[in-house]
């Protein structure tokens, strides 16, 4: 039995519908990530599943129990919030107890309990702070020991990392990655972040527009987009993305009459059907004029990585990019040759942008 | 806006220190007449001058206008009008910003609308109201019938009378609603994040748990302001008191008894007394603004988080 299990859940503000039915099922322990553009409606649906938003239809069960009707504290769900939302007026070790307090634990457990927890998160020398003397990076710990004291059943994250600095943000991220290890719990985490997403996630869930694009485990949604938005979404710099067709033998025409020697694609080759080509920056290989299947291009510019460049580059009005880690210097407007890695092709339908299978 | 120039700065200070040169002065007139003799204050051109007699006759005063038991009822009806006002005032604030309740916003606006209606305009009704705090139970009941049915059942003439009359109960309760306060309460709670609420609702707190333990600590610096507003406009009460309590020995407060301190048309002209005795009727709303100022400007400039 999953442990949070979503069927068929919409959501509409007033008449405004913004979630268009999602079903989820996760699994106990496992760490969740929603991963979707802003506006898509991610932290909507973690609300519904914390009982902040109302449910407008469908089901939402946590622990194999319908929580539709509960109300926030009787669903057994911690949640970090963005903005970390501590009581300013509490010192640290009342904000983290407080949960307890509600629940009218006796002081001396409280204690002990603010105590493991702080120490778990290193803040136990900050107790006696208020939230307004700590840095961003405590405060977000202090959030996450709040959430960790009650030990809930659920950890809900709205983008709890947003506000801090990049180098943070990685510190925290491998802290929460430690804390789901050591915990176990459950945890579902929304960001628009794809790194964090790739690196926290066992299983992945793409939105977009109020709909889920996709669920998989991160490689599993790098490797195979199940549509073209997922493809465009994942991965940086982002996939390459033709649209065309193909002609009478099997060429993918693309741009202003370029041609693509795509012969992988063989099964799903009908002449004159309109579709997305896509392929990967790191699966486009310079190569010589000679190769079988090149694609003559002229470099517009390159953009410097350190161990690796970007090759942004014209190829009979396409645009593509390449990522290249030769060390030998391009000059914009270079002629150059590529070539697609066999194997790396993605197909998307143009009607509908879900994956054509090959 | 911050401008820095010494003709601009002279003219800041100037017009500070008119302003509180008029400010003081009363209060300055007050005080030198309160410390004269008769024949001091009778003079002609009056002397600005303090004089050394200020204690006789503050102990006058105090023995003419009985202000020892009328002290304490200026006190407690002050007290428990300022406490009232701000229990109902952060309660109904409450009620209005964190509940979505059908009617929310015409409770808003009915209680925004009784700005417009200050006591000195409803007083006959909240007279009425006052003598029998029953009587609109009553008309309902007589306009229902049921009085006329309970009278005509079981001959049992139904008159329902509550007399606030001559009580703390009465001077206290018909000043409590306050549309000014409920409103201040209202600004300061939207400006409470709602990522707060929401925190609160997640660590399972009730919605009177969040009042107590979040909204009621954070709103300290706003709910000192407006008691002393309040302790302030209640202690000066006039009109009222001096309406609803026709026992003055025993229900008068201070401000009503500044009529018996005023020297009567044919009588010794004494205002020294009658001036120490305004002394002495004024302190108490004075020290509690100067003890509270630093939390009174505090709470209505700025917001400490
Ligand atoms: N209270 C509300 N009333 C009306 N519309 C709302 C409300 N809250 C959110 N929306 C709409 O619902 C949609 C989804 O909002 P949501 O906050 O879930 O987005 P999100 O995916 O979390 O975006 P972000 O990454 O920017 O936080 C948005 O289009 C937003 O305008
Ligand atoms: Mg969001």
């Amino acid at each position: 039995m999953s442990q949070i299990s979503i069927k068929g859940v919409k959501k509409s503000y007033l008449k405004t519908p913004v979630i268009h039915g999602v079903d989820v099922e996760i699994e106990a322990g496992e760490f969740v990530v929603i991963l979707g553009p802003s506006g898509c409606g991610k932290s909507t649906l973690l609300r519904m599943i914390a009982g902040l938003e109302d449910i407008t239809a469908g089901e939402i069960a946590i622990g194999g129990k319908v929580v539709n009707q509960l109300e926030p504290r009787e669903r057994g769900c911690a949640m970090v919030f963005q903005n970390y939302a501590l009581y300013p007026h509490m010192t640290v070790r009342q904000n983290i107890g407080y949960s307890l307090k509600v629940a009218k634990v006796p002081r001396v457990e409280r204690d002990a309990r603010v105590m493991k927890v702080a120490q778990s998160v290193s803040l136990e020398t900050f107790l006696d702070r208020r939230p307004g003397e700590l840095s961003g990076g405590q405060r977000q710990r202090v959030a996450m020991a709040r959430a960790m004291v009650r030990e809930p059943k659920v950890f809900l994250f709205d983008e709890p990392f947003s506000n801090l600095d990049a180098k943070l943000r990685v510190a925290m991220r491998a802290e929460v990655r430690r804390l789901h290890r050591d915990l176990g719990v459950t945890s579902v985490f929304v960001t628009h972040d794809q790194t964090e997403a790739m690196t926290l996630a066992d299983k992945l869930i793409i939105m977009n527009a109020g709909n889920v694009e996709q669920i998989g485990k991160p490689t599993e949604v790098y490797n195979n987009p199940a549509s073209r938005f997922v493809a465009d979404f994942i991965g940086s710099p982002a996939m390459n993305l033709f649209e065309g067709e193909f002609d009478a033998d099997g060429h993918f025409v693309h741009g202003q009459g370029g041609k693509m020697n795509v012969s992988q694609l063989n099964g799903v080759r009908q002449p004159g059907k309109k579709v997305v080509l896509g392929v990967r920056p790191e699966s486009v290989r310079r190569t010589h004029a000679e190769t079988h299947g090149a694609i003559a291009a002229v470099v517009d510019y390159v953009e410097e990585l350190g161990a690796s460049r970007l090759i942004h580059a014209d190829a009979n009005g396409s645009r593509i990019v390449a990522l290249d880690t030769d060390t030998a210097e391009i000059k914009s407007g270079t002629r150059v040759h590529l070539s697609l890695e066999a194997d790396a092709l993605h197909l998307f339908s143009v009607e509908n942008g879900r994956r054509i299978a090959h | 806006m911050i401008e820095r120039s010494p003709v601009f700065d002279f003219l800041t200070y100037l017009a500070m220190a008119i302003g509180a040169f008029l400010v003081v002065i009363p209060f300055w007139i007050t005080l030198v007449a309160g410390s004269q003799s008769l024949q001091e204050v009778s003079q002609v051109p009056i002397s600005l001058m303090p004089s050394s007699h200020l204690w006789e006759n503050l102990s006058a005063a105090w023995a003419r206008a009985d202000l020892g038991p009328k002290m304490l009822n200026s006190l407690i009806v002050a007290v428990g009008v300022t406490v009232g006002k701000i229990t109902l005032a952060s309660l109904s604030a409450f009620a209005i910003v964190f509940f979505n309740f059908r009617g929310r916003m015409i409770s808003f606006w009915l209680i925004f609308i009784t700005l417009m209606l200050p006591l000195e305009v409803r007083i006959v009704p909240t007279y009425a109201i006052a003598a029998n705090a029953l009587l609109p139970f009553q008309v309902i009941l007589d306009t229902l019938g049921i009085s006329w049915l309970v009278n005509a059942v079981s001959g049992i003439q139904v008159t329902l009378n509550w007399n606030l009359l001559n009580s703390y109960t009465g001077l206290i309760l018909p000043l409590v609603a306050t549309a000014t306060g409920t409103f201040l309460y209202r600004q300061f709670f939207m400006t409470i994040p709602d990522e707060l609420v929401e925190a609160s609702k997640m660590d399972g707190a009730r919605p009177i748990e969040f009042f107590f333990d979040v909204l009621l600590p954070l709103s300290r610096t706003n709910m000192l302001a407006l008691a002393t507003i309040m302790f302030v406009s209640s202690w000066n009460q006039y009109l009222w008191p001096l309406l609803i309590t026709t026992d003055r020995a025993n229900f008068g407060t201070v401000v009503m008894q500044l009529k018996a301190l005023i020297p009567a048309q044919n009588g010794t002209p004494d205002w020294n007394v009658t001036m120490a005795g305004a002394l002495i009727i004024m302190l108490p709303p004075l020290l509690v603004v100067a003890f509270m100022q630093r939390w009174f400007v505090r709470g209505l400039i700025s917001r400490d988080k």
